[in-house]
């Protein structure tokens, strides 16, 4: 693969708040990442993982610590933020109640001091990309929440911005409506050619929209890669924890290599699976099986149990099972066919595991 | 049995009523405190002024006639009277100067407590309503102190060889004016610091984000969104600054009066309480034609930005 010069480069950035007496937060401890120039890039964490100081950062409503953030190879430490050829989307969308949608849209041109020629013919193809030009002389008080956050988007690309930011956009919108604007922006990022930035705690939302996501948890990224590599190939425990549900089983490492490992559960059950590191045969490990990766089986399967409760949920079936060895294990089946005909509650079962889906983590 | 209706209108007639009762001390104040001075001094402005102060119950639009005009002693021709207009100008434009230098210190001072932290923004308001705990009287004293020849103005710049003999402070313009906007001052701040506090910050940051410098930040974001506070405190700092009676009396002494000295002029050694009640009544048409004016102004400029 050709070395492809990144749109935004964080070298080593952490960010410490020197709180109220001794203790300092660190907000951001030592983060090296590469966002491709055209990538849909979306930085995914619970509530304090430091995922909106790093776009703040990039952003430049404030100065890392320690660490350096490139544009386009370029260190932006010595730009104000209006000198950064980057806008946001912000959380509250941050629209100014005294002007018109129209004027929203055109402040950063009007800034940038375009001809007033210019600023009309952007503000009218913005308001044709994000449908508001019935719109366009309203304030921003008497549009809805959905149009406010179109208003929010139109006006953060209307000085074409080399990278865009978004400060979870879509997080007080309505469940239907954050469907909608999902595809919308995936669309507007396709059309722009844009750089997107994109910082959730929605892990959905995060999988549905992104080229690639980086996993943050307190301070640190523990993953970057692809929808399905986060999915699938979690690096760490954290990640299949916070990114869908997961069974996690304990156990000893029996054997190891070629990136596959055999472990020995507590119940006796031995089971075959990808390993993200390697592992030393006696280590303890942690084995993840995704519910929609394992299946119920009447006979002998790779693990045993007893069905303690089925719980339909419309496209699938939950069903929950108790494991010979003791845990929780849930498997998920499709209603395309009927999932749970023939099992009932309180049936012994077996549970089967394709190798290829399950995959050990190091606790 | 009472019906539902009945139950209704009973419910109606007793929150009239209990409104009505709510609103008893408020209309009494108005009627008693305020309307009614009011109208004995409408029309006490019609009368004849008494030999000892006082009035004489006549007729007469004498004090009205001398409000602007005065009646030459030897072949009684009227002619503009000179000391009360230049009286009327100096109090209008000492007064809109109080209120754009106090615009011009407000604001940054309120911008700053806006943007402490919470929590500490009580003990900046604190400091500057410490100034209200005192007499006004004393206050102005102390400014006095300041200002005069031997105080403390005079003496630093004496001691620096800025100037070799002291330069005369007191009793000018500029000591009213000085006197007037340390008066005043917390006037204008804490209604400005009341719409800042309301002012979403991060449609700060959206600004710069866009692209806009600090000065088009506070030209084109923050001053429109607080606009509100600026005409409250302008209308607060400009009307009590017109009817200044006690600081351009201490610190402007008899070179410098304003209209608020000219009516007790009237009342007191002048004898002519007529006339102090067409000076009253004129000093309230004043402010209630700058308030129109001014209003009007800022709401139409509000508009320009729709």
């Amino acid at each position: 693969m050709t070395a492809i010069r990144p749109a935004v480069e964080a070298k080593g950035v952490s960010r410490i708040f020197q709180g109220a007496g001794q203790d300092a937060v660190r907000a951001l401890d030592s983060v090296s990442v590469s966002i491709r120039e055209n990538e849909f890039f979306t930085l995914l964490g619970p509530s304090g993982c430091g995922k909106t100081t790093l776009l703040r950062l990039i952003a430049g409503f404030d100065y890392p610590t320690d660490g350096e953030i490139l544009l386009h190879g370029q260190d932006i430490a010595p730009l104000p933020p209006f000198k950064r050829p980057v806008n946001t989307v912000f959380q509250s969308y941050a629209l100014f109640p005294h002007m018109t949608v129209a004027e929203n849209i055109g402040f950063g041109l009007k800034m940038l001091g375009k001809p007033k020629a210019e600023i009309a013919a952007r503000v009218d193809a913005m308001l044709k990309l994000v449908h508001m030009q019935e719109q366009r002389n309203r304030r921003t008080s008497q549009i809805s929440g959905g149009q406010q956050q179109r208003v929010a988007l139109a006006r953060a690309l209307a000085p074409q911005p080399k990278v865009l930011l978004l400060d979870e956009p879509l997080s007080a919108l309505d469940y239907k409506l954050r469907k909608e604007m999902q595809i919308e922006l995936k669309r507007l990022q396709h059309e722009t050619g844009i750089t997107f930035i994109f910082v959730t705690h929605d892990q959905e939302e995060a999988l549905t929209m992104s080229d690639r996501i980086a996993v943050m948890s307190s301070g640190n990224i523990l993953q970057v890669g692809t929808p399905w590599d986060v999915y699938d190939r979690p690096a760490e425990r954290f990640v299949a924890d916070f990114i869908g549900e997961t069974n996690f089983l304990t156990g000893t490492i029996e054997s190891a290599g070629n990136g596959h490992a055999r472990i020995v559960l507590s119940s006796g059950a031995r089971v075959y699976a990808a390993a993200a590191k390697d592992f030393q045969p006696g280590s303890t490990a942690t084995l993840m099986v995704r519910p929609e990766h394992a299946k119920l089986v009447k006979g002998a399967g790779d693990l045993a149990g007893t069905i303690e409760t089925i719980v339909y949920f419309g496209t699938d079936t939950h069903i929950h099972v108790r494991l010979d060895g003791g845990e929780a294990f849930i498997v998920r089946q499709q209603n395309s066919r009927c999932a749970s005909c023939g099992f009932e509650r309180g049936d012994k079962v077996g549970i089967s595991i394709g190798d290829e889906v399950a995959q050990l983590l190091k606790d | 049995m009472a019906s539902a209706k009945e139950i209704a209108d009973k419910a109606e007639r007793d929150d009239i009523r209990s409104r009505w009762l709510l609103s008893a001390p408020a209309l009494l104040i108005v009627f008693l405190a305020a309307l009614g001075p009011l109208l004995i001094v409408v029309v006490y402005s019609f009368l004849t002024p008494g030999n000892y102060g006082d009035v004489k119950w006549q007729f007469s639009t004498d004090a009205w006639v001398s409000v602007l005009l005065e009646r030459d002693v030897f072949d009684d021709t009227l002619s503009l009277a000179s000391a009360h207009l230049s009286i009327f100008w100096r109090s209008v434009s000492l007064s809109a100067m109080t209120t754009v230098l106090t615009l011009i210190f407000g604001f940054p001072t309120a911008y700053f407590i806006a943007t402490r932290p919470e929590h500490r923004r009580d003990i900046w308001l604190f400091l500057i309503t410490i100034p209200f705990w005192t007499n006004l009287l004393i206050r102005t004293f102390a400014m006095q102190e300041v200002l005069r020849n031997d105080g403390l103005i005079n003496w630093v710049l004496q001691a620096l060889g800025i100037t070799g003999h002291p330069v005369q402070l007191m009793y000018t313009n500029f000591a009213v004016l000085a006197g007037m906007v340390y008066v005043f001052l917390p006037l204008m701040v804490l209604p400005l610091y009341a719409s800042m506090e309301k002012i979403d910050f991060r449609l700060v940051e959206a600004g710069y984000d866009l692209y806009a410098t600090r000065l088009q930040v506070l030209r084109r974001i923050i001053v429109p969104l607080v606009t509100p506070g600026i005409v409250a405190g302008s209308i607060l700092v400009f009307i009590p600054s017109l009817g200044a009676y006690v600081t351009p009396r201490v610190l402007g002494g008899g070179t410098s009066l304003m209209i608020g000295n000219l009516i007790e002029l009237q009342f007191g050694q002048g004898r002519n309480w007529p006339l102090g009640a067409a000076l009253s009544i004129a000093l309230m048409a004043i402010v209630m034609i700058a308030l129109l004016f001014y209003v009007r102004n800022t709401t139409r400029s509000d508009g320009s930005h729709g």
